[in-house]
């Protein structure tokens, strides 16, 4: 026969022990699906190859990399490397791997499956962005394997920032029948229904264990739902479909901050930047006369002077955003050349600018010393409201001047085609989205002779001084990897672009987002992605999640 | 006997010959397609192109990717070679097999636009037969402020307004559809009522519903039943914007990501469909109308043969 | 003329004239950016509030009427004759002509027309005044909306070629051009009325939707169809109702419209 006292004080252990279990199995729980949206398809699934968002997006939950950019401090990791060490000339890099990881199905990781990935990369007919990041200059690049945890990669010439592009490389397994499958990320795609949703689980191998040893990550899955309409997304976070937003606009991100002011996050001013630039191309199909503004300084400089960027960022962004410097935003610390300062808006300076350079105004039009209207159009992207914002209000400033300017928003291919292959356009606006941290990552718009050289692309040689200024001043930041050399180099860039306004920068937009009460551990930054970047180490309140 | 055997080989041969007519405008059809997908600009133009990282050679082999498909008869004739043998190309911006995204995706859309187009005749019809049997000016007013409401409000709109009340897709294809049929109901319907033989049959004393039924749907159906089959194409066209507001991964949805990306095999694919219901749905509507004239027409022993061709005409 | 007709009539004068009259009713203009008051609620200076970017939005209705209101009737138009051209034509005079025309429309139909406007977007100057580029959107729109009704007509006109009046007048003499204008068409109406009718809303939101095409009304100048899209950013429009007002404003105008075309009087 029990007593009352030994039958409390069972009753007490009994409840201590359903009250440790609870908490255990909430915590075991706290697995359960996070669920968001890809704005887009996902192109492909081949590490190596992907470009867009959405592919990148699974790349980051499913790859798994050498080294790390931590997305809140900018610094570099190790993942599944324990040290790394770069030579002397920049042109070779040995990494001592961790030992005991597998791939998703089981099989090992080593040296092997690291000079597997290098050699497919580096594969000219890959034509990846990630592998031509890597290809600075003609040359084959040459793994050799030391030891089963041991692999030095080198590489014809020197690369500047050589060890964080390792951050985009996802190592894939040399030896598994399926290429693509295995995976040493946290999670591995489990379901794709092409133009729904892309399903992952959690990897049962992953190697990355928390500081209390549980195997990580804490999440059971992960369902990506593709929708492009942003406003089905805020409505399915609003009813609790979805517990985060990565990247949300200004005008949902201050009607979700009015209502619930916790679920929205602003991590203050992005790398991003919004930008237009004049068409410079001397074979461009457009009349000699507006060629000759385009390409004049005092001009583009007149047209940047005269736009409101303050007014950009209140009116169209509510503040969050800022006006735009140069081609580095203020938040790269490390990179910005912080003796310039935003031009600030000065329409009468503007003017003088231009009566400078003959223009004159004329019953509230104006002319250049041709007598001809001056008069242009700025093509951009349908489909970003914001962007089409900034274009109408744009066009008011410089209407302010007596210049006409007239909006066309184009389908994206057609933009391009008349932007990168037809030119026959006169000005256009667009944006950087994921700029990279190292500004190696713009070589291709800097130099002279490359691709996205959006104003005068292709050039056989430097047409202007100051673009053959710029081609030697990006070479030289490339091929020294002293930090404090390649900020010099990069300084002056960012001044010459000052000076000359080729991009005429609008403004940095703040890095937003949305992330439900129901996930726990997120620490939204500015670098993408910027909601999940620790995806292995973020929980869900099953309970909170519940009862939304 | 003769005669019978006669009617029975020209019907054969009509049949054939519309079969044969329906292939060649399906074939044309996907053919045109190709071609303005090909002409328009932009048509060799990759977002990927404006990724800085990506270098000059790469950027050249992405504008190259394409090459394959710059000469439209040629691709065309491949694509048509590929068909007979079940092949129907692969899809570029979803890399997977036509055949399979088309077979995963039309119950779909034909759950959501076939239930959306029942459901739009039922609004339209019984808006329109209300007003034709109350005959109350109100009611006229209504119609046309109900509908043209719905007619006024964007597809996007409705689509998202179905989302935000978790009302199924065909809600929307149904809100879209029925303005329309119901306006050109109406408008027939009423015409019919100023025949002379409506107004007879009202002094006969018959009743509203019973001079609806016999005596002025049967004026008004050709018109009803071309009506009907138009309305295909048109909820066919509803539900693209539905389809990809609401999350359905139907054939309208696919239709939108194809024509963001100029996704040329899945556009001639999707082409050839629309072309195939949208001419069997009307071809349809007009078997409907012969079999109706030529039950309706009337048997009179004084009627001469060439009166009896021109009717069946 | 009934009471209904009259106030239909007395709508659409009176929308006519106050977007006439835009110039003294709104001075601030449709294009001016209030940028201390970006998306602001009605008031004294603004009676419908503000847009996005701080333009007055009665402005914007009023001219955008002007626009929308003229062309897309026109369009409207355009496409209705189209349809009796075709259609009811085709329908007439039977036979291969009736097949052919239906065979046409069919495919018309089914055709992606969204690359042919993308087409005439790059033919088209970058500099086109908005009135010429507003002129070819409608006329555009006004050239591809005929073939839904053109397969109703040739139904009808089927149907009516074989009907007992048509072969009287047949009989007493009436042939070709003069038999189809004078006997056929008027018959045609109930569609023709119908076509037009419907037109002018779907114009109205398909030149919003061209937007996306570089074509339509080009910016700062506003339209309905413009207007109307502000309504996407539906989740708040319990907080701001005066969005609403230009699509009240179209429905009252298209009852007024469906009002004045019907001359059949129901109750008769």
């Amino acid at each position: 026969m029990i007593g009352r006292r030994a039958f409390l004080r069972l009753l007490l252990c009994f409840a201590l022990l359903l009250f440790t279990l609870a908490s255990v199995s909430s915590f075991s729980q706290s697995g359960g699906e996070l669920r968001f949206c890809l704005r887009s398809e996902p192109k492909t699934f081949d590490p190596l190859l992907v470009d867009d968002d959405a592919s990148l997006s699974i790349r980051y939950l499913t790859g798994g990399v050498l080294v790390r950019v931590n997305r809140h401090t900018q610094d570099l990791e190790p993942e599944l490397t324990e040290s790394w060490k770069v030579s002397n000339d920049g042109k070779q890099i040995t990494f001592k791997l961790r030992r005991g990881i597998t791939f998703s199905d089981g099989s090992p990781f080593s040296s092997e499956d690291v000079a597997f990935t290098m050699q497919r990369l580096m594969d000219p007919a890959l034509h990846s962005s990630t592998g031509d990041a890597f290809r600075s200059s003609s040359g084959a690049v040459s793994t050799k394997i030391i030891a089963p945890d041991q692999i030095s990669i080198t590489f014809p010439a020197p690369l500047a920032g050589l060890e964080r592009l390792f951050d985009q490389v996802a190592i894939m397994s040399a030896h598994s029948p399926k290429k693509e499958a295995p995976v040493l990320g946290p999670f591995m795609v489990a379901e794709y229904k092409a133009g729904s949703s892309v399903l992952l689980r959690r990897n049962p191998n992953y190697w990355k264990k928390d500081s209390q040893g549980r195997r990580l990550p804490y999440l059971d899955s992960i369902r990506l739902d593709i929708q492009s309409n942003r406003d089905v997304e805020m409505l399915r976070f609003k009813r609790g479909e979805l517990d985060l937003i990565n990247v949300i606009d200004s005008d949902y991100f201050d009607r979700l901050a009015a209502t619930s002011p916790q679920l929205a996050h602003d991590a203050g001013p992005s790398l991003d930047s919004d930008f237009m630039w004049f068409n410079q191309v001397a074979s461009a199909p457009i009349p000699e006369y507006k060629r000759a503004w385009f390409r004049s300084t005092n001009f583009r400089l007149a047209i940047s002077q005269a736009i409101n960027r303050e007014d950009l960022s209140r009116v169209v962004f509510n503040g969050h955003a800022q006006p735009a410097v140069g081609p580095v935003s203020p938040a790269n610390k490390f990179w910005f050349n912080n003796k310039l300062k935003a031009e600030p808006y000065r329409p009468a300076a503007a003017l003088q600018r231009l009566q400078a350079d003959g223009f004159h105004l004329q019953n509230g039009a104006l002319f250049d010393k041709g007598g001809n209207p001056v008069e242009f159009s700025i093509v951009t992207n349908a489909g970003s409201k914001p962007r089409e914002r900034m274009a109408v209000m744009v066009q008011e400033d410089l209407g302010k001047l007596g210049i006409k300017v007239n909006v066309v928003t184009l389908d994206f291919p057609s933009l391009i085609e008349r932007i990168s292959q037809k030119f026959n356009y006169e000005a256009a606006m667009l944006g950087f989205r994921n700029v990279d941290l190292d500004p190696n990552g713009q070589m291709n718009i800097w130099l002279s002779s490359a691709e996205d050289h959006a104003w005068n692309p292709q050039q056989k040689s430097p047409e202007t001084a100051w673009e053959a200024e710029i081609d030697r001043l990006m070479r030289a930041q490339a091929s020294t990897a002293d930090p404090k050399k390649r900020k010099e180099s990069f300084d002056r860039v960012q001044e010459i672009a000052a000076e000359q306004a080729p991009f005429i920068y609008l403004v940095n937009q703040n890095a937003l987002s949305a992330i439900s009460s129901a996930v726990q551990g997120a620490n939204p930054g500015i670098l993408s992605p910027q909601t999940f970047w620790n995806a292995e180490r973020l929980t869900l309140n099953s309970t909170t999640r519940a009862s939304r | 006997m003769l005669r019978k055997t006669l009617l029975r080989k020209t019907l054969l041969w009509k049949i054939l010959r519309h079969m044969g007519a329906i292939a060649a405008l399906v074939l044309l059809g996907g053919l045109l397609s190709a071609t303005l997908v090909r002409l328009a600009p932009g048509f060799d133009a990759d977002e990927r192109e404006l990724d800085p990282s990506l270098n000059a050679e790469s950027v050249r082999a992405l504008r190259q990717s394409r090459a394959g498909e710059h000469n439209i008869l040629s691709f065309y004739a491949g694509y048509l070679r590929g068909a007979i043998h079940g092949d129907l190309g692969t899809s570029h911006a979803l890399g997977q097999p036509v055949q399979n995204l088309l077979r995963e995706r039309w119950p779909v859309t034909l759950r959501v636009a076939g239930i959306g187009l029942l459901l739009a005749w039922l609004l339209a019809s019984t808006l329109a037969f209300t007003a034709c049997l109350w005959r109350r000016s109100a009611c006229e007013v209504l119609g046309t402020t109900v509908s043209g409401a719905f007619l006024c409000i964007p597809a996007a709109v409705l689509a998202l307004l179905s989302v935000i009340l978790n009302a199924p897709g065909y809600l929307a294809i149904a809100l879209i559809v029925f303005p329309r049929i119901y306006r050109y109901s109406r408008n027939v319907l009423a015409k019919a009522y100023t025949l002379p033989h409506i107004t007879a049959a009202r002094a006969r004393g018959l009743g509203e519903v019973r001079i609806l039924a016999w005596h002025v749907l049967p004026v008004a159906g050709p018109q009803m039943i071309a009506l009907a089959g138009i309305t295909v194409s048109i909820a066919l066209g509803a539900s693209i914007p539905v389809e990809a507001l609401c999350g359905l991964p139907g054939i309208g949805q696919l239709a939108w990501q194809a024509a963001l990306s100029r996704d040329l095999p899945l556009l001639v694919n999707l082409t050839v469909l629309v072309t195939l219901v949208t001419l069997l749905a009307n071809s349809g509507a007009d078997v409907m109308n012969y079999v109706m004239n030529y039950m309706l027409r009337p048997r009179e022993a004084t009627r001469g043969p060439e009166e009896e061709e021109m009717t069946a005409a | 003329m009934n009471a209904g007709r009259k106030l239909a009539c007395v709508v659409v004068l009176a929308v006519c004239a106050v977007s006439l009259a835009a110039n003294w009713l709104a001075p601030a203009g449709y294009a001016r950016q209030f940028r201390e008051t970006p998306s602001a609620p009605p008031s004294h200076q603004h009676l419908l509030g503000t847009d996005e970017v701080g333009r007055d939005r009665f402005a914007r209705v009023l001219y955008g009427t002007r626009i929308s209101l003229l062309l897309a009737p026109a369009a409207a138009l355009v496409s209705t004759l189209l349809a009796a051209l075709v259609g009811g034509l085709a329908g007439y005079m039977g036979g291969i002509w009736l097949r052919l025309a239906r065979g046409f429309t069919d495919l018309f139909l089914s055709l992606p027309w969204l690359f042919l406007l993308i087409t005439v977007r790059a033919l088209l100057p970058l500099n086109v005044s908005p009135l010429v580029s507003v002129l070819i959107t409608f006329l555009i729109l006004g050239l591809l909306g005929w073939a839904a009704s053109a397969r109703v007509l040739s139904a009808s006109a089927d149907a009516l070629r074989n009907s007992d009046f048509v072969l009287q007048a047949r009989a007493s003499g009436l042939h070709g051009p003069r038999l189809f204008f004078v006997h056929v068409l008027p018959n045609l109406k109930p569609v023709l009325y119908a076509q037009f009718w419907i037109s002018i809303p779907v114009f109205i939101l398909a030149e919003a939707n061209l937007g996306i095409l570089g074509l339509g009304v080009a910016e700062p100048l506003p339209s309905w169809g413009s207007l109307l899209r502000e309504l996407e950013g539906l989740i708040s429009f319990r907080e701001e109702p005066w969005r609403l007002v230009p699509l009240l404003l179209l429905i009252v105008v298209m009852t007024s419209f469906q009002l004045l075309l019907s001359n059949e009087e129901v109750t008769a």
